[in-house]
C-alpha cells in the first residue's frame, strides 16, 4: 500500500485519486467503488449518485478551482485534497486556508501532486495535515521539515493569533 | 531602530538552520537544481554570471554601526573585500561560496540581519524614505509600519510561491515621495484623516521593468488598524488570479491592468470584508510597540540660528566645504542638525560599491557623528541622518579622507546604475563602464553645479533595476544581434509626480554615449530660462529639440 505523511507521521494510504476527465466527460466517468478522491468537476456533475457514499468519497481541487466552488458544502466531507501541478504553483496554499478558515472544513486536508518537503511547514500552517508526494521520497526524513519553524510572526490556520497578540 | 527580542531571534535562527539543511542536501545531490532554486533565492542567493551573489536585506534602509562592521567582516572574510549598495537599499556580495552562505547567514543573524525573501517570488524587503523620521515634510514616520509589514511578510506561509516577486514601499512624507511608491506592486502613502486618524492611501500595480506602469489608487484611506488584513486581501487575490503561464505577464500590474483597477479593487474589498476585524487587526499596543523603536535620538537643544551662522562662516572660508555643504547635506527637523549624504559615486568606482575598509569607516563616522546609525538610499548612497551642524566641518574632512565626500549628490555624476553585464546574468549590456565614461567626461564640478539637479539612471536590461524609466535621462542596455547598444530616454521623473521617460530614438554604441549626453546637456543649457532645472526645460520644450541635435547628420 502506498504511504504518505499524515498528522505528523508516516501512514499507509488506502485512498485512490481519480484523474480529471476530459472536458465534458465529468458526468460520464465511472467512479470506482472504493475510497476515492474525485475531481471537483466530477463531484459537481455526479452529486446525486455520489451523495450517498460520503464515507468513501473525497474531492480534490486543482489550481484553477476555488474553495468558493465547494463553499459551505466543504464541511460535509471526510477528506478534501488540493492538487499542486508543480511545486512553484502557490495557489493551493490559499485554497487550503480558505477551506479551513472560511468554510470550516476540519476533516483530512491532503496535498497531492508535485510539491517538495521544504514546503511542508508552510503547508501545515495553511491547514494541510496530509501529504501525498507524486515523487517517491524518504518520508521519514521529510517529517523533520514539518517543523522547520515552531514560532511565527503572522496568523495561520495552525495559529490564529499573530505574534503581536502573543508577545508578552 | 528595531531591536530583536527572543521571538525574533528564535525565528531567524530556525531560518538559518533550515537553509543550512537545504544547502547540505543540495550539495549531497538530494535536491535538484530546480528544487533548490526558489529555496536559495528566498535566502538571497542568486547564481550570477561569475559567481553566486548574496543579497542581504537592509530593512527600509536602516543600519547600525555594529551591522556595518559585520558587513565589513563578511566582505573581508567571505568575499573579495567589497560589497554593493543596491537600488532597493539592500547590500549585495558578489563572490560568496555557496557552501559558506549558511555561515554568512548565521553571522548576519548575530547582528539582527538576514537575507530572507530578498529575492524569489515572494514578498520582498520593504523599502521606504531614506529621510524617514527627520524629513521636514514628513507627516508620519513610516518605519514602524515598515517593521510591522516586515514581520507579517517574513515566512508568510501562504505567499511564498506567488506568481512573481512582490515589492511594497511605504512613504510618510506629504508632498514628496522618496520611496517611489507609485512604481511598486503596493505603494502605501501615510495620511491623516480629517479627524486626525492615521491611515494609508493604497496604490497597487505600479512597477518598472518591461512594462512600466504607475500604480492605481484602490483605496484613498485605509485606517492603520486594518493594514495587515488589507494587505492579506490584496496578496490573496493576486496569489489566486495572477498569471502563472508567462513570467513576463505575472506581476500584479498585469492583473490590475487586465481586470481594470476598479474591478480589482472590488475583488480586494470583497475579500477584505471577510478578513476585516479578525486577529490580524493591529492593536494600539502593537503600533505603539513598533513606534517606540523609532523614537527621536537624544538630540541636544541647540540654537538653530546660531549654529547656522557659524556654519556659514566656516563655509565662507572654504569653497570646497561650501560646495559639499550645498550638495551633500540636507535640512533637518531638529534645530542645529543636518542630514549628510556620503557619496558612493566617486569617478572610477562602480556606483554603490564600498570596500570593507570604507564600511568600517562609515561605522566610525556613524558612531562619532550620528548616534551610531546610517541609512542606505535607493540612489545608492549612505545617509548619516543626525549630525550636529557644528560637527559638519570635521565630518567633511574625515569623509574626504575616506573617499565619501565627492560633492556630487543630485548631480549628473551621482547616477543610479545597476550592476549590469559585469555581474548580472540577465544583462543585455554592461552599465558600469557607461557610468564611468560619463563620470570621466563630466568631471568639471563647476559645470556640474551649473547644470544643477539631474537624475541619470542606467539599467543593463529592461528589468530596470537602475530605474531608467524614472531618470530625467535614462539609459537602457539593449542587445542587437549579440552586440551591446544603449537606448536613451528623456523626461522621466521619480518622486511625488512620477513620470515615465520617453524613448529618444535609435540606440547608440557604448563609446558614443558621453557625446550623446553632452549634446542633450547642450540643448538644455541653450534653452533653459534662468535657473530652470533640466527636467522642467524638457517638459517645456519637449523631446524634439533634443532628438534633432542628437541625430543631426554631421556635414
Ligand atoms: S537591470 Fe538587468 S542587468 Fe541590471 S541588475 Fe537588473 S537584471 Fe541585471
Amino acid at each position: 500500500m502506498p504511504s504518505l505523511i499524515k498528522d505528523g507521521a508516516v501512514a499507509s494510504d488506502d485512498w485512490c485519486v481519480l484523474e480529471k476527465p476530459e472536458e465534458g466527460q465529468a458526468a460520464a466517468v465511472a467512479v470506482p467503488d472504493q475510497r476515492v478522491i474525485v475531481p471537483l468537476a466530477v463531484w459537481q456533475a455526479q452529486r446525486e449518485p455520489l451523495q450517498a457514499r460520503r464515507q468513501t468519497l473525497g474531492v480534490w481541487l486543482g489550481p484553477e478551482d476555488s474553495a468558493d466552488q465547494l463553499g459551505a458544502e466543504a464541511g460535509e466531507f471526510e477528506l478534501l485534497a488540493v492538487h499542486f501541478p508543480t511545486f512553484m504553483d502557490g495557489r493551493g496554499f490559499s485554497t487550503a486556508r480558505l477551506l479551513r478558515e472560511r468554510y470550516a472544513f476540519n476533516g483530512e486536508l491532503r496535498a497531492i501532486g508535485h510539491f517538495i518537503r521544504d514546503q511542508l511547514c508552510y503547508m501545515r500552517r495553511c491547514g494541510f495535515n496530509a501529504f501525498s508526494f507524486a515523487e517517491p521520497i524518504d518520508l521519514q526524513a521529510a517529517l523533520a521539515s514539518l517543523d522547520d519553524f515552531t514560532e511565527y510572526y503572522q496568523a495561520g490556520t495552525d495559529q490564529p493569533l499573530p505574534l503581536f497578540r502573543r508577545r508578552a | 531602530m528595531y531591536v530583536y527580542d527572543d521571538f525574533d531571534r528564535q525565528i531567524i535562527q530556525q531560518r538559518v538552520a533550515q537553509f543550512r539543511g537545504q544547502t547540505q542536501r543540495y550539495l549531497a545531490g538530494e535536491l535538484t537544481d530546480q528544487e533548490f532554486l526558489p529555496l536559495r533565492l528566498q535566502n538571497g542567493l542568486y547564481i550570477q554570471r561569475l559567481a553566486p551573489m548574496l543579497r542581504v536585506n537592509v530593512p527600509y534602509g536602516m543600519l547600525n554601526s555594529t551591522q556595518l562592521r559585520k558587513l565589513a567582516h563578511i566582505a573581508r572574510f567571505y568575499d573579495k573585500g567589497y560589497c554593493h549598495v543596491s537600488t532597493r537599499q539592500n547590500i549585495q556580495f558578489n563572490w560568496p561560496e555557496l557552501a559558506e552562505v549558511p555561515n554568512i547567514l548565521a553571522e548576519l543573524a548575530e547582528v539582527e540581519m538576514h537575507a530572507t525573501q530578498s529575492s524569489g517570488n515572494c514578498i520582498r524587503n520593504i523599502t521606504s524614505d531614506q529621510f524617514a523620521g527627520i524629513a521636514e515634510d514628513e507627516l508620519v514616520d513610516p518605519r514602524p509600519y515598515c517593521e510591522i509589514i516586515r514581520q507579517w511578510s517574513s515566512f508568510h506561509p501562504e505567499f511564498a510561491f506567488l506568481p512573481r516577486k512582490f515589492k511594497i514601499a511605504v512613504t510618510g512624507a506629504e508632498d514628496s515621495d522618496r520611496a517611489a511608491t507609485q512604481v511598486h506592486d503596493i505603494g502605501l502613502q501615510l495620511r491623516r484623516s480629517e479627524t486626525g486618524e492615521i491611515g494609508f492611501k493604497v496604490l497597487v500595480g505600479g512597477g518598472l521593468g518591461r512594462t512600466p506602469v504607475i500604480g492605481s489608487a484602490i483605496r484613498e484611506f485605509l485606517p492603520q488598524a486594518h493594514l495587515l488584513s488589507y494587505l492579506e486581501a490584496i496578496l490573496r487575490i493576486y496569489n489566486q488570479l495572477g498569471r502563472r503561464d508567462n513570467k513576463y505577464k505575472a506581476r500584479i500590474k498585469i492583473l490590475v491592468r487586465a481586470m481594470g483597477a476598479e474591478a480589482f479593487a472590488e475583488k480586494v474589498e470583497a475579500e477584505w470584508q471577510q478578513l476585516k476585524g479578525g486577529h490580524s487587526t493591529l492593536t494600539d499596543e502593537e503600533i505603539e510597540r513598533a513606534r517606540h523603536f523609532f523614537t527621536l535620538p537624544d538630540y541636544e537643544h541647540l540654537d538653530g540660528a546660531r549654529t547656522e551662522a557659524e556654519l556659514q562662516a566656516q563655509a565662507a572660508g572654504s569653497k570646497a566645504f561650501s560646495r559639499w555643504l550645498q550638495r551633500n547635506t540636507r535640512g533637518h527637523r531638529q534645530p542645529g542638525y543636518a542630514a549628510v549624504v556620503l557619496s558612493l559615486k566617486p569617478t572610477g568606482v562602480a556606483p554603490g560599491d564600498v570596500t570593507e575598509v570604507q564600511l568600517d569607516n562609515i561605522a566610525e563616522l556613524a558612531d562619532t557623528y550620528s548616534f551610531g546609525e546610517v541609512r542606505t538610499t535607493h540612489e545608492q548612497n549612505i545617509v548619516l541622518a543626525d549630525v550636529k551642524k557644528s560637527a559638519l566641518f570635521a565630518l567633511w574632512q574625515q569623509a574626504k579622507a575616506a573617499g565619501f565626500a565627492t560633492p556630487n549628490i543630485g548631480t549628473l555624476t551621482d547616477m543610479i546604475c545597476c550592476p549590469g553585464g559585469d555581474f548580472c546574468s540577465l544583462a543585455n549590456a554592461k552599465s558600469i563602464p557607461v557610468a564611468e565614461a560619463i563620470q570621466r567626461r563630466f568631471d568639471d564640478m563647476d559645470y556640474l553645479y551649473d547644470l544643477g539637479d539631474i537624475d541619470l539612471n542606467i539599467s543593463g536590461c529592461m528589468n530596470a533595476c537602475g530605474h531608467h524609466h524614472v531618470g530625467h535621462i535614462g539609459i537602457l542596455g539593449v542587445d542587437k544581434k549579440g552586440e551591446e547598444f544603449y537606448q536613451v530616454q528623456l523626461g522621466g521623473n521619480a518622486g511625488a509626480n512620477t513620470t515615465l521617460g520617453r524613448v529618444l530614438g535609435p540606440s547608440f554604441g557604448r563609446e558614443e554615449m558621453p557625446a550623446v549626453i553632452q549634446k542633450l546637456l547642450d540643448v538644455y543649457v541653450e534653452n533653459r530660462s534662468d535657473d530652470e532645472p533640466f527636467v522642467d526645460t524638457y517638459q517645456r520644450i519637449g523631446l524634439e529639440p533634443f532628438k534633432e541635435r542628437v541625430y543631426a547628420k554631421s556635414h
